[in-house]
């Protein structure tokens, strides 16, 4: 079934080129939206199956290449699931919204769908080589989505996201390629290595292992300082490119955490966690700082992800402290972590597919060109007030219940550094306001086409029904997270007492 | 039982967010939905307040969903649906079929519904999520007329500087879990935490209360928040909103006891507040901004009854307070929406053109000055006379701030009862938006009795924690009669004003410049930082990732022009001295005999020479 779900995308992707060139574009639209819908019923199907105090489910295993100790081995648990079902969310609302999408639609079709088998593979994977793979074939599909149909320095922009991304995972490789041959017997093998802890007590060769694992993820996630590749990716990429690579692309970063060098790096990473918390509060306020200073509405929202994904990195530090903390603290730490790549995808989503419909209108990210943008279009503008005021962690949304946990579980360990990230969610909720007044509010102004201001339509159909589902969700995870968390806080326990070896 | 309380924050936070999901739709029905679920929410705000219903949700983990409702919240959520109810039948009259009055009534339910889930709230969690939606459809509400930059502006800034205030409760919840005493972070078990944690809670919740009470020093918000729609400003200063913090410091008074010196913090910030932002009202010529300042000078007698333990002498300053205020905004808001301002020298006689609504002000008015018999007179000495107990100084403090809000009110009324100004272009009250007033105005004389026995025994029961102590007689005679004198003097001085310096009045006038000291102490400084940051990104890290790549390039040219050349200039000059070698050794092979035999001579010489050497 997870191999079904995993690579049925791929396969419809391969007929799309069957087809013959003539075909209507409205069939290659249909069957993207189709196949992206019918992944997300899989998924749906593949959480009601699912035990939450289970462990592993859905496993399946193959030989591959037994000879270097790699195999095929997929699964799911609590920390693979909740991204799972966001990957394919938002891969479908990415679906709808380029339903109006003109430019080789049968490629751009054939490409979403090859990205979606990348990511959905990376979160099932349980062998270290099929996640590797993975990881690189995402950005092979993200650096043709960015520079086929992004906008005007999108090729300068792809190649700096490729070979920055690609050398990160070349970092990671190296890190990978330690953990097998400290194996013994050697494999690649996730679970099996998680069992051995093969590194333990080797502090010098674990520490090394554990900094290439973590360059690799750090410039994926991205943190401070590795982060620099993100801002152009996001502002020449098209809007469901930047949904999908701030959505799903960068939790890949920050799954790899939870998944790999917390569970099998127990020793080292509790050692160097530190290094960790520090680079999660420079990452938070740095990225709110920057974005602050911003006044390209896509490059904001972009910098407002390296600050949330800084609460990440700060809570999965926070969380190493087993000494001072209590369990629950460190539970909730590492499941507000979880709750936050969730949350951050939902609304990071939503607010690149907005950008995407001003962009479509004016023709310019620039803020200080609109204003007044609620008087023509209330909807949007109702829609991007509710997304900014969920992505500066307001309760209600899934963003307060991710930051709240993660504040509350990394204050005792880390009294300092969690005080001093708390201010990102001020800066966040000055910077969103200040672009909310800006855009929307005040007397109506529009950038000029050549000669008389550009028409700014409300959101047509397509585009509510790709963003509207989102915010419900995050509405609903605000309100009600029981179904959320009781998948994951299992799965944050294990790797904690994975973590306490 | 746990249903009755369910429903009573779920009804107005349900139907608000339906009639904002609506939208426009919505706008015809939103008045009578609004009405109906205010209603019934008040209906079961009194059952809960006689029943004390407790419900329990899990939420995260180990940290569940709580509400309670016990005296103290039973009060509160009575008054808020109450002053909710009558701000809403105003606001029915006020807006006016082509406003959009499903944003507003949805806003105002959601406003209302955060409030009740605030004062209801058993656990930390719980409190922080009603506190802070709270503070974002204040936000929306305030920013109402959404075109006039003004008004978003002054939004903004009220919602981020209650905000900055709130990361305290962030803190104070994670210091909480990390001092192990409670793991459910019920707000009864804050004050077992031990030190640091408890001051730090402490703090946390101070903070964030004093920033939601618009206490010095976050007063100046509450001046920004008057740019919003006067039955918002009703609801926001007497049962929502600037009373949500005095409410928490009232019911965490054990944890401010327990740390050593939160009570002493609060209470002087409390005193001081009373103070200075009653010189700050008497300092206003603008109705709503006088009622502002004198809101957050009311509010800091309530936040001086928390610091000194008077929980239910600050109760009823709370409760009288909130009848008195948000009649005195209604009226206001009546007068703008018929004489087209709040400027007090142009509401000259306003009081006289509506005997009802002019009678209702006046009331409020008096009962905000301290007047006998109204609520407020009797239970600002409820709480003095606890105050006194403490510290004399307190005691004293809180005296001079009674006066002056004797003399604020004196001057309010004295404008508007003056002879009136000829108003050609003036329009109507409408009835429906003078008859919620006159319930308020009852209150404000019909909750005196509650400050005298048995009754006040009742409330000290109810309220629970120490009882009130006995205010002896002279020490409600001493304020009647300070108050009458004060407002005695400046009804008859008025037309001097205030006999203080011209830059002390441009100082009070303008909120002691706190909003300006926020700006250039905080705003502009992070600003700054702001766009070092970002010019460190672009010109820094940037460019040294982009630089890093440059050379890779300008390695890869140096190694195709230097390295490559060096190396196919080796490959080169091995072939041609090896070329070199091969012409030098085809010259002996001449094919002439002779020349071999030369050869082979001189080898054999050379061989021979070699051997005799060698050996």
């Amino acid at each position: 079934m997870l191999t079904a779900l995993v690579f049925a995308p791929t396969a419809v992707a391969l007929l799309l080129f069957v087809l013959p060139r003539r075909t209507a574009t409205v069939v290659f639209r249909t069957v993207w939206v189709a196949v992206s819908a019918v992944e997300l019923a899989l998924v749906v199907a593949i959480w009601a199956g699912y035990d939450s105090d289970g462990g592993t489910q859905y496993e399946q295993r193959t030989r591959w290449i037994p000879s270097a100790g790699v195999g095929y081995h997929v699964g799911v648990d609590g920390l693979s699931l909740p991204l799972l079902a966001l990957t394919c969310l938002l891969f479908l609302a990415c679906a709808l919204y380029s339903l109006r999408e003109n430019r080789r639609v049968r490629e751009f079709a054939a490409l979403f769908l090859f990205l979606e088998t990348t990511c959905l593979g990376l979160f099932a994977a349980l062998d270290l080589i099929l996640f590797f793979v993975f990881f690189d074939l995402s950005i092979v599909a993200m650096y043709f989505v960015i520079a086929g149909w992004g906008h005007r320095q999108a090729a300068r922009a792809a190649l700096k996201f490729f070979l920055y991304t690609f050398i990160g995972s070349l970092a990671l490789l190296l890190g990978f390629i330690g953990l097998y041959l400290a194996a013994s017997p050697h494999t690649f093998d996730m679970v099996e290595l998680t069992r051995q802890n093969p590194l333990a007590g080797r502090s010098v060769y674990g520490g090394l292992v554990l900094l290439a694992v973590l360059v690799g993820l750090a410039v994926k996630t991205p943190t401070v300082p590795f982060h620099t590749w993100l801002p152009p990716a996001h502002v020449e990429a098209p809007a469901a490119g930047s949904a999908i690579l701030a959505g799903v692309l960068l939790k890949m970063g920050t799954y790899g955490f939870v998944r790999i060098a917390m569970p099998m790096l127990p020793g080292a990473w509790r050692r160097y966690a530190l290094v960790l918390v520090v680079v999660g509060v420079v990452s938070v306020l740095h990225g709110a700082l920057v974005a602050l200073a911003q006044t390209d509405f896509k490059r904001m929202v972009a910098y407002t992800s390296v600050n949330h994904m800084g609460y990440i990195v700060l809570a999965v530090g926070a969380a190493a402290a087993t000494a001072d903390s209590s369990e629950q603290a460190r539970s909730l730490a590492v499941t507000g972590a979880v709750t936050q790549m969730v949350s951050h995808g939902l609304l990071t989503g939503a607010l690149f597919l907005l950008a995407g419909v001003m962009y479509e209108r004016g023709r310019t990210y620039d803020m200080p060109s609109y204003g007044g943008v609620a008087g023509v279009a209330p909807v949007f503008a109702a829609m991007t007030g509710v997304a900014a005021f969920a992505s500066l962690g307001l309760p209600g949304f899934s963003g307060f219940i991710a930051e709240f946990q993660i504040f509350t579980g990394s204050l005792g360990p880390r009294p300092v550094a969690t005080a001093l990230s708390v201010l990102g969610i001020l800066l966040t909720a000055g910077l969103f306001l200040r672009a909310l007044r800006q855009v929307l509010t005040g007397p109506l102004r529009l950038p000029d086409a050549p000669g008389t201001p550009r028409a700014f339509p409300d959101m047509r159909t397509h585009e509510s029904l790709a963003v509207v589902p989102l915010l419900v969700l995050a509405v609903v995870l605000g309100v009600a997270p029981r179904f959320l968390l009781d998948v994951v806080e299992p799965a944050s326990r294990s790797v904690l007492e994975l973590l306490a070896r | 039982m746990s249903a009755l309380l369910w429903a009573l924050v779920a009804l107005p936070l349900g139907t608000g967010g339906l009639l904002l999901a609506a939208g426009r739709r919505a706008d015809r029905v939103a008045p009578a939905l609004a009405l109906a679920a205010t209603v019934a929410a008040t209906g079961l705000a009194v059952t809960v307040a006689f029943r004390h219903p407790t419900a329990r949700a899990p939420f995260l983990d180990g940290l569940p969903l709580g509400l309670a409702v016990d005296g103290l919240s039973g009060l509160l959520v009575v008054t808020v649906t109450g002053v909710a109810l009558a701000v809403l039948l105003f606001s029915v009259a006020e807006f006016g079929p082509d406003q959009a009055r499903a944003r507003f009534f949805g806003l105002m339910l959601l406003f209302a519904g955060s409030m009740l889930v605030t004062v209801t709230a058993a656990t930390l969690p719980v409190l922080l999520m009603g506190w802070e939606v709270m503070g974002a459809t204040s936000w929306a509400l305030i920013g109402y007329w959404w075109r006039e930059p003004r008004r978003t502006r002054a939004a903004d800034t009220a919602f981020l500087t209650t905000r900055t205030a709130d990361l305290g409760l962030y803190l104070a919840a994670g210091a909480a879990l990390a001092s192990g005493r409670d793991s459910t972070l019920s707000l009864d078990a804050l004050a077992r935490a031990d030190d640091p944690w408890l001051s730090f809670i402490a703090a946390g919740l101070v903070v964030a209360a004093l920033g939601k009470s618009a206490q010095l020093p976050f007063s100046f918000w509450l001046s920004k928040a008057m740019q919003g729609p006067s039955p918002v400003s009703a609801l926001l200063h007497s049962a929502t909103m600037v009373v949500a913090g005095a409410y928490l410091l009232l019911r965490t008074g054990p944890l401010l006891g327990a740390s050593g010196w939160g009570d002493d913090v609060v209470a002087w910030t409390g005193a001081a507040t009373a103070l200075c932002l009653g010189l700050v009202a008497a300092a206003q010529s603008d109705l709503k901004q006088l009622l502002a300042a004198s809101s957050c000078a009311q509010i800091g007698f309530m936040v001086l009854a928390a610091g000194v333990g008077a929980t239910s002498g600050g109760t009823l300053q709370l409760i009288a307070h909130a009848a008195a205020k948000s009649l005195l905004f209604l009226a206001a808001g009546a007068w703008l929406t018929a004489l087209g301002t709040q400027q007090l020298p142009e509401l000259l006689g306003a009081a006289r053109r509506h005997a009802v609504l002019g009678t209702a002000f006046t009331v409020a008015a008096l009962s905000l000055a301290g007047l006998a018999p109204l609520s407020l007179w009797a239970a600002k000495d409820v709480l003095l006379s606890q105050a006194l107990e403490s510290s004399p100084w307190l005691y004293g403090v809180g005296l001079a701030a009674a006066l002056l809000s004797a003399v604020y009110s004196a001057k309010a009324l004295w404008y508007v009862w003056q002879a009136e100004l000829p108003r050609p272009d003036a329009r109507r009250v409408p009835v429906g938006a003078v008859a919620p007033l006159v319930p308020l105005a009852l209150a404000c004389v019909a909750l005196t009795p509650l400050a005298f026995p048995p009754l006040r025994e009742a409330v000290g029961r109810v309220v629970g924690g120490p009882g009130p102590l006995a205010p002896a007689a002279w020490e409600f005679a001493l304020s009647g009669a300070l108050a009458l004198v004060a407002a005695a003097l400046a009804w008859s001085g008025n037309t001097r004003a205030l006999s203080l310096p011209g830059r002390a009045t441009s100082v009070l006038a303008n909120w002691l410049g706190l909003e300006r000291a926020a700006h250039v102490l905080l705003v502009a400084p992070v600003m700054r930082l702001a766009h070092l940051a970002a010019a460190f990104d672009d010109r820094g890290l940037d460019r040294a990732v982009d630089g890093s790549a440059a050379a890779a390039v300008r390695l890869a040219l140096w190694t195709n022009g230097v390295v490559e050349r060096a190396m196919d200039g080796t490959v080169t000059a091995v072939a041609s001295g090896t070329r070199t070698l091969g012409r030098w050794a085809r010259r002996p092979q001449t094919g002439q005999l002779h020349q071999y035999l030369a050869q082979a001579v001189a080898a054999f010489t050379v061989l021979a020479v070699v051997l005799v050497l060698v050996r």
